[in-house]
């Protein structure tokens, strides 16, 4: 790892602060991604800014259809958490599956989405619901947000502070996890929204995207035979050593039937 | 450097260290306190869990300057005097070693668990050692002294 400075910060504004006075800043919530980075030598920040510890950012609430998640919370919280468990089983399940359970006790939702891993759980979540992510300076719906490999809607100097996930009327995820790191080779998360059926997939694809036509099948019949002759293209899939492209886009269908199986029982 | 204090196995520690400075790192040079052991230093073999504020943490995914005012129990901490810790009386009593070295950090890891449901099944065992790999025994006798432990634990 290269050297850095260190901060704690008390506020998310003054976190910003902070990082517009460094040459590069980055902001450390639960660290799982961006320790083993800087240890790689993949990332060589300045300045690392702390914001793990700050109040702002955390607790979970339900109000009014809402499940509210501070940014900062750990997964293990989320997979958890009774009002979770109550008010979206799929967000827990999801949470509950993320790496191992060392890793759920430090990663944060935040940190998660900010980094925008291709193969991470929370972005088809997100995604998946439609729900809102916050920051210190505006609200950004998910279908703006994640824009492909690594990148988001997030501009210098933004801290995600919450994500709002409105409830669903079903919704299940289902993931085949990469047996060593426990990533998404291909995860697909569904739900019977009240604005019709979504249905996002991580791990395909550079980014998390929705499946159109299998959108709209399941609006016309939400069960698994629905998806079940829909094939993604394998055109933009990913292909590495862990799976070819042909493979990931078998896995989309076997998954999302899975899913919309999970979400009916 | 940035001075740091903690509680390391209830005595209060406290040193200059560059902020780059893992946890286990710390623990293991600065503290000398060895039986936390670094595996793959990649965040995936466990060898390195310690229990920071009541959790199972991997320490070579930790800086030491995080841990500012924390509470960190290491392998160390565990027996009182010549006792050992019920969990690791288990894991001597099932033989749920061979070399070792994934020990430290399979019995901090399920104290944890052990901790947040009192009679783990053997399926909730399995999955809760994920984050913990063994190389040389398997896990049979491992998830067995967690089960016996677990036993004892509750009296």
């Amino acid at each position: 790892m290269y050297a850095f400075n260190y901060h704690r910060a008390k506020s998310v504004d003054e976190a910003v602060k902070l990082q517009k006075s460094a040459s590069e800043g980055s902001f450390l919530a639960g660290g799982h991604t961006l320790i083993p980075t800087m240890k790689q030598r993949l990332a060589k920040p300045s300045d690392v800014i702390d914001i793990s510890g700050l109040k702002e950012l955390q607790g979970i609430s339900v109000a009014g259809g809402t499940v509210t998640i501070g940014a900062a919370t750990r997964h293990g919280d989320v997979a958890n958490s009774p009002e979770v468990k109550k008010a979206i089983p799929a967000l827990a399940d999801l949470a509950g599956h993320i790496g191992d359970p060392q890793v759920r006790n430090r990663g944060t939702i935040g940190g998660s989405l900010a980094n925008n891993d291709p193969a991470a759980d929370y972005p088809a979540a997100v995604l998946g619901l439609g729900a809102t992510v916050h920051t210190n300076k505006r609200a950004i719906e998910a279908d703006k947000y994640f824009k492909g490999l690594f990148e988001t809607a997030l501009e210098q100097g933004e801290v995600i502070t919450k994500v709002t996930f409105p409830v669903a009327e079903k919704a299940a995820y289902m993931k085949f996890p990469n047996p060593a790191s426990r990533y998404a080779l291909v995860g697909v998360f569904v739900a019977k929204t009240k604005g019709g059926v979504r249905v996002a997939v991580t791990g395909a694809g550079p980014g998390v995207f929705r499946s159109a036509d299998m959108e709209k099948a399941l609006g016309a019949s939400f069960e698994a035979d629905a998806v079940a002759s829909i094939k993604v293209s394998s055109k933009n899939l990913n292909s590495d050593i862990h799976a070819s492209a042909d493979y990931r886009a078998h896995l989309v269908t076997v998954m999302a039937k899975r899913a919309v199986a999970k979400a009916n029982s | 450097m940035p001075t740091v204090a903690m509680m390391v196995n209830g005595k209060k520690v406290s040193a200059d260290v560059e902020p780059r400075t893992l946890l286990v790192h710390y623990l293991r040079e600065n503290l000398g306190l060895t039986g936390t052991h670094v595996g793959c230093d990649t965040s995936q073999c466990g060898a390195c869990v310690v229990d920071i504020d009541g959790a199972s943490v991997k320490s070579c995914t930790q800086l030491a300057v995080q841990c500012e005012g924390a509470h960190v129990t290491t392998i160390e901490g565990l027996a009182q005097g010549e006792t050992l810790h019920p969990m690791q009386e288990a894991f001597r009593e099932n033989h749920a070693l061979q070399c070792g070295f994934c020990t430290p950090g399979m019995v901090m890891s399920a104290i944890d668990l052990v901790k947040r449901n009192k009679s783990p099944s053997e399926r909730e065992i399995r999955e809760w050692l994920e984050g913990n790999l063994c190389r040389c025994t398997g896990y049979h006798n491992i998830v067995k002294a967690i089960a016996a432990a677990a036993q004892t634990m509750r009296g």
